[in-house]
């Protein structure tokens, strides 16, 4: 959303990453990170609205108990492409494409991403997945559910599961190939002084993250090969009638998809963890058990797979082994909880919006974290799986964690990444819209699901209507939450005020550069002195309040 | 009013008490989390809200407080665990003397046949009081058989059996659900559980059966000439059926199995999979050659033939495996 009009903009007196070049060929053959990261912006803000569109649509049909609005296999395609979308498409990039690819090297010190080509690539290799999976839409779209259960995937959907996989599989090496360069990145290129103990927790996040993406993304690209295969030659890997075994592909998707929530949720807690010791001008408490309880997240998150399938079919003991380890995976979660709740004790905290959507992610990250230890717990989840009570619950994690710490991540670094400000009041309204919005979508769905109204239903028995009718609502507020900030930081990039290079008086090395930064990020390689989060320097160095401008 | 609006879920079986217990508890400490947190954060940002001359005092962290913070969620996690396990374990096994159903799932119906032979389509008649056990299989696709008022949930595999149970304790009609997603008409794969008190159950069985479902296993049996190869003296090419069901069963790879209904069925669709030791792989598979139905009977037969043996005579008890071993002996 920004090319058009950014490189409309005037050239300002110093020359920056965005000014240094024009034309479309600049944009398309860059290897700069912060260029990549704002093609990653216009592409997935793209999706979201897309998916976006498709979860009104669903919350509209069900608006009331007869499936009155659209066909019930209309209605399929929509959840599917719905979730497939946002999923892959919107969630598992987010962060780590647009606010990582922007800031990972720039908060170690480096001038760009170890592999700079390879980061251009992954961009093409998204934005590939993404043409396939619009025109698997364009051409009828596909109705298996984004978890493409066999075997009705593989023998018995008559939809565009192929060309929707294919999609998903090249898509997923940009996934690859972004957590590799962080990874190396994070190794090989910290400025001198970047101890691993002086990296911000951001960093820390997305180093967890990339474990997650290297290690797991690879078995979901084998699983829709695998598909794919059984699919056109009937290889008999899935489908009982051939002597497969559907639970084998249950086990495979979720030992994948279920770290994916981890590659989702890992970078929002790096981004609320900086926005919260800047706003309230601290150390983050307990540094180090914040950090390692990300790597401890990305372990555990390998582990916990079967837990979606504790009524699939699984025998009672492994079930047993799974619910344990599913609590073992919510202990450094509750940690880092805690630490922020400390960290905010004795601060000095001002409510900017990018503070006020870290309070909604705590909020939200809370509830969605406390319901998941309904699903881990056996006896209940036989009563609410598949039910709107686990909807409610990934999206509390999913919608109100990863995408609240994206709309803060984005509100904080948005003067660096535009060099504009935002309109603060505008801003902290969305925030409160979002958050309002969002509570009445999701939490009668907890309701919903205990009642027992099963998730992918297009028509429902009228006791649940109200509930649902409360839902639609949310969904329109929660519509206006995220619309404001896209026609905000648009307008801002015309009319708003030229930013400061650390409106914030942040602690971190990307303040220490001008905003929007030059190409290679610094004038001179910068040397780190100083442990993260050193805001007492800062505040005794500046009285605290004005922003250090020039 | 509240017509549209319920705040609870019917509660009408034996399970649906512990679930109900083990939320209710989950609930509370949910939210006493959630306020304790809420409140933490909201009496933090207000008392420590940004003054002029008034810097932030800056804390390294707390060993003590990060154990403590630690440890104690850990413990409660664990509580959690045991009891949602208890409740799991006691919903997961069904008493040996259950009436039994057999569920087949198709797009988009449920098919439900009672031992005793009454055939239903999206409707399940039980008695209030008695375990009532589901074997189900799937004829396509996975579904997965929900009854919120019972708390009770399985889903439903094609090419094998999975068992689910419950014990109705309240009269009434309560929604089935399928809850794995399974196609165009997913969402209309409901049907009902009529739960009645037993007297009018008895008489609505009485109406309109055509015999148990044994006796139509029995009939299946012989027709598809099962009974020339597996007699009952111990002459036959195949091994005797009568009390195998429930039994240990030596391979021939030199593993054990236990004769439930998986493995029978198995044994119908892909007999050289687990070839009984001693006798030698020459029964023709089944598969495409029987419907559903008719693997449901034949099941049901063989179960039926296992359990007089046991039950009207102890001392035969003793006899079967002495079979099984004159079978597992015997070389063609």
């Amino acid at each position: 959303m920004s090319m058009a009009t950014a490189t409309a903009v005037k050239p300002v007196e110093r020359e920056n990453y965005l000014n240094k070049e024009y034309g479309v060929g600049s944009w398309l053959l860059t290897t700069d990170h912060k260029r990549i990261a704002l093609l990653y912006l216009i592409s997935i803000t793209f999706f979201f609205f897309i998916g976006g569109f498709f979860a009104l649509l669903i919350r509209l049909e069900l608006l009331t108990p007869a499936g009155d609005l659209v066909q019930a296999d209309t209605y399929n395609k929509l959840f599917t492409q719905h979730g497939q979308i946002m999923v892959f498409f919107f969630l598992i990039p987010s962060i780590p494409a647009v606010l990582g690819n922007f800031l990972v090297p720039m908060m170690v010190g480096a001038k760009d991403l170890a592999f700079p080509r390879i980061n251009l690539l992954s961009w093409y290799l998204y934005i590939i997945g993404g043409a396939m999976m619009v025109h698997c839409m364009l051409t009828g779209g596909v109705d298996t559910g984004w978890t493409f259960y066999t075997p009705f995937s593989t023998a018995f959907s008559n939809t565009k599961v192929i060309e929707a996989g294919l999609a998903i599989f090249v898509a997923g090496f940009s996934s690859i190939l972004t957590g590799l360069n962080f990874v190396v990145t994070i190794h090989r290129m910290r400025a001198p002084g970047m101890t691993w103990s002086r990296l911000p927790l951001f960093i820390w996040a997305h180093y967890a993250t990339s474990i997650i993406q290297i290690l797991g993304t690879p078995i979901i690209a084998i699983t829709l090969v695998l598909v794919i295969a059984e699919r056109a030659l009937h290889l008999g890997i899935f489908d009982p009638k051939l002597g497969g075994d559907p639970l084998l592909f249950q086990h495979l998707f979720w030992f994948y998809s279920h770290p994916a929530v981890y590659i989702m949720i890992l970078p929002s807690m790096g981004v609320v963890t900086e926005i919260i010791a800047c706003f309230a001008r601290k150390r983050i408490f307990g540094y180090s058990f914040v950090a390692f309880s990300s790597i401890a997240i990305a372990v555990f998150g390998f582990l916990v797979w079967a837990h979606h399938m504790f009524v699939a079919g699984i025998s009672v003991y492994a079930a047993l082994v799974f619910s344990i380890l599913s609590y073992a995976v919510a202990v450094p979660s509750a940690v880092k909880v805690f630490n922020w709740t400390a960290t905010l004790y004795k601060g000095s905290i001002r409510y900017d919006a990018p503070m006020l959507y870290a309070f909604g992610f705590i909020g939200l990250f809370t509830m969605g974290g406390l319901t998941g230890l309904f699903l881990a717990a056996l006896g209940i989840d036989v009563h609410v799986h598949d039910t709107y009570f686990v909807i409610a619950h990934f999206h509390y994690i999913m919608v109100g964690g990863a995408v609240m710490g994206y709309l803060g991540g984005m509100h904080f670094w948005w003067p660096k990444i535009s060099g504009k400000l935002y309109p603060e009041g505008w801003a902290r309204l969305a925030a409160l819209i979002v958050f309002i919005g969002f509570n009445l979508t999701f939490f009668p769905q907890f309701i919903l699901g205990y009642l027992g109204m099963p998730r992918r239903y297009y028509q429902y028995p009228p006791e649940f209507q109200v509930l649902n009718v409360l839902s639609t609502a949310g969904a329109t507020v929660l519509a206006v939450g995220y619309l404001l900030p896209m026609c905000y930081f648009l307008w801002s990039m015309r009319y708003g005020k030229p930013a400061p290079d650390n409106p914030w008086n942040a602690a971190g090395l990307e303040w220490q550069t001008q905003s929007p930064p030059t190409t290679f990020n610094f004038e001179k390689e910068p040397v780190v002195t100083w442990e993260a989060y050193n805001y007492e320097e800062i505040d005794a160095r500046t009285g605290g309040e004005a922003p250090i401008v020039g | 009013m509240f017509d549209n609006f319920p705040f609870w879920p019917d509660r009408a079986s034996a399970a649906a008490g512990n679930v109900d217990a083990l939320f209710i508890f989950l609930l509370i400490l949910s939210g006493l989390m959630t306020l304790l947190i809420f409140a933490a954060v909201v009496y933090f940002a207000a008392r420590y809200r940004r003054r002029d001359g008034v810097p932030a005092e800056q804390i390294e962290g707390s060993i003590p407080l990060e154990l403590t913070w630690t440890i104690i969620p850990f413990a409660v996690f664990m509580v959690i665990f045991v009891w949602g396990a208890v409740v799991y374990f006691k919903s997961r096994t069904p008493a040996r003397d259950s009436a039994e159903v057999y569920v087949v799932a198709k797009q988009w119906m449920w098919k439900l046949q009672h031992a005793e032979g009454q055939r239903e389509i999206n409707e399940l008649h039980v008695p209030v009081g008695r375990d009532v056990k589901l074997i189900m299989t799937s004829q396509d696709v996975i579904h997965s058989f929900f009854v919120p008022a019972f708390r009770m949930k399985q889903d439903v595999l094609p090419g094998r059996y999975t068992v689910a149970w419950f014990r109705a304790t309240k009269p009434g009609t309560y929604h089935l659900f399928c809850t794995q997603y399974c196609g165009t008409q997913h969402s209309s794969m409901i049907g009902s559980i009529v739960v009645m008190e037993p007297a009018q159950y008895e008489a609505w069985m009485s109406g309109g059966s055509s015999g148990p479902l044994s006796a139509s296993g029995e009939k299946v049996f012989s027709e598809l000439g099962c009974v020339t190869c597996h007699r009952t003296d111990a002459q036959g090419r195949g091994p005797n059926l009568q009390g195998v069901f429930g039994k240990p069963v030596q391979l021939a790879d030199g593993r054990t199995v236990t004769a439930d209904e998986n493995y029978l069925r198995e044994c119908i669709l892909d007999p050289g999979a687990k070839r009984v030791k001693g006798f030698q792989p020459i029964m023709p598979t089944f598969q495409g050659l029987v419907s559903e139905e008719q693997v449901n009977a034949l099941v049901a037969y063989i179960k039926s033939i296992a359990q007089p043996a046991v039950g009207a005579n102890p001392s035969t008890a003793a006899v079967v495996p002495q079979n099984e071993n004159q079978a597992g002996s015997k070389v063609q």
